[in-house]
């Protein structure tokens, strides 16, 4: 591990000065993942900026409805919420399923959307990869691909995203906030990651010394009735196959309205609009909920190691959408 | 790769660990575990995978449980830990130790320290009503069964395999009003 300096940030102004002059410094959270890297060499800063005791680890109310998380809030902390648990179901559901509670105790907010995939070869120093190492290749295409992407891929990476309260951020559209050299950004959700393309070593939009202080997630009534619903190869603490953000408004047998979104299948959290579309004022049926996996999964190119992820995905639609339905129908969902 | 030829820095290091105040100089990229039993000689956290995959190393850290191997110890400067050997009051066992040892919940006891401040922690968050990836009901109070202790324990592995013994101690514990004191 190469020597560092550590430097307790005393403000967010401070820390983002001190990373944004200094190419060499990052940011440090709780370090779950960074500490991690640094043993195995991927990440080898000369400064880390200690950012995970910076007053930004409440959640408040939003003028108007909503809430705003603070960046340094742990995970555990935010599944915990009340309000969390019963207006937004989806965002806890999806903060419980990932890791372990000694993980959501250290793991912050900001952490969490910024954490790097876990493909083996991204981790492993000895194998070529344009994320670790721009320009050096992907191991993974024609490697081993049973954890990675099927959707937004190039032929520069297949890297997938792995965090699960991501996928069910990514229904509630929220907006990140973003401090940065020149001041304050409001970063819609959706913009925040990006797909690989020919730049993989670029997981989101963000820039050196951008510095997140909030998500907030905005007021979302029909998100009482959502869900988060994980497929992975053991029952607890293994990162998502694929998995399934879903909220669903059904009247009169009909969709009102709909929002999906996937996880462990691209290289950021995938908001599936060719699905919802096709629902929206479509009957709630099976039939209806396979039909729309099937328009989102079109464009889905998988390697031959993960070509199962999608009948896996397809079953994962079909099941939080059908449970959703049934909610909606007895009113459980509200 | 850029030259990464520079000096170690070393940095001072104060704890409360276990009830007394300890402190000294380490390298800062030194884990908080290796701070414990290399810097400080408290063995009883202990280190299996150092990726926080495992869950030997878990303390109580502020009174929460963490993992020691994925926390700097200069970002736990200031911080108060508590390890399992920290958890015996007076000679006596902790509740969750002595359920621990009465539901045969170890075989070969090196998972043991990390499974007792796992539970604490476990113990802990179900009596403030955190939720679990398992609680069907997320707006219901908090009721410990076997299915959410196996969940909320699943950071700690055992290779002997006690899980069964485990699950039923953290149980007991939970019976005892005193299992989530730290």
């Amino acid at each position: 591990m190469r020597p560092f300096t550590y430097v307790r940030a005393q403000d967010a102004a401070g820390a983002v000065a001190a990373v944004a002059g200094d190419r060499d410094a990052g940011f440090l959270g709780a370090g779950t993942n960074l500490v991690d890297h640094l043993k195995l060499d991927v990440e080898r800063p000369g400064t880390l900026v200690d950012v995970s005791r910076l007053p930004f680890d409440r959640v408040e109310d939003l003028d108007g409805g909503g809430l705003r998380i603070g960046a340094a809030l742990r995970n555990s902390d935010l599944a915990a919420d009340p309000r969390v648990r019963h207006d937004y179901p989806v965002l806890a559901q999806s903060l419980l399923a990932g890791a372990t509670g000694q993980l959501r105790n250290m793991a912050t907010t900001a952490g969490n959307l910024l954490q790097r995939t876990r493909c083996v070869y991204f981790r492993d120093v000895t194998t070529p990869c344009g994320k670790r190492d721009p320009g050096s290749g992907c191991s993974a295409i024609g490697g081993y691909t049973r954890y990675h992407a099927i959707l937004g891929t190039s032929p520069s990476c297949i890297a997938t995203h792995p965090s699960d309260m991501a996928v069910g951020m990514a229904v509630l559209d929220p907006v990140v906030v973003v401090l940065g050299p020149q001041g304050e950004r409001r970063i819609p959700f959706a913009q925040l990651h990006r797909l690989p393309g020919d730049e993989p070593e670029r997981d989101t939009v963000l820039e050196h010394g951008d510095l997140i202080t909030h998500v907030e997630v905005p007021s979302y009534p029909a998100a009482r009735n959502s869900l988060y619903r994980k497929v992975r190869d053991r029952a607890s603490y293994a990162f998502a196959l694929v998995s399934v953000a879903a909220v669903l408004e059904v009247e009169d047998g009909l969709v009102t309205d709909v929002r999906l979104a996937f996880g462990g299948v691209a290289h950021r959290p995938w908001r599936a609009s060719a699905a919802e579309e096709f629902l929206r004022g479509r009957p709630a049926t099976e039939e209806s909920f396979r039909t729309a996996a099937d328009a989102e999964l079109a464009t889905a190119e998988p390697q031959p190691g993960n070509a199962f992820k999608l009948p896996m995905l397809r079953g994962a639609v079909v099941a939080a959408l059908r449970d959703l339905t049934n909610a909606a129908t007895t009113g459980a969902g509200r | 790769m850029e030259d990464t030829t520079t000096a170690p820095v070393r940095q001072r290091v104060t704890l409360r660990v276990d009830g007394g105040e300890r402190a000294l100089e380490a390298d800062t990229r030194t884990s908080l575990l290796d701070v414990l039993r290399d810097g400080l000689g408290v063995t009883s956290p202990k280190k299996g995978c150092d990726h926080g995959q495992c869950g030997a190393c878990t303390v109580l850290l502020d009174g929460r449980r963490q993992l020691s191997c994925l926390t700097l110890a200069v970002a736990a400067d200031g911080g108060e830990v508590t390890t399992a050997a920290g958890l015996v009051r007076e000679g006596r066992l902790h509740p969750v130790q002595q359920a621990l040892l009465d539901a045969d919940g170890l075989q070969c006891g090196y998972c043991t320290p990390g499974q007792v401040c796992s539970a604490v922690g476990v113990l802990a968050e179900a009596a403030a009503g955190h939720p679990s990836h398992v609680t069907a009901d997320l707006d219901a109070d908090v009721v410990l069964d076997e299915a959410e202790v196996s969940e909320r324990m699943s950071g700690n592995l055992c290779r002997c395999g006690a899980y069964v013994g485990i699950t039923d101690a953290v149980l007991r514990a939970a019976r005892d009003g005193e299992g989530s004191r730290p």
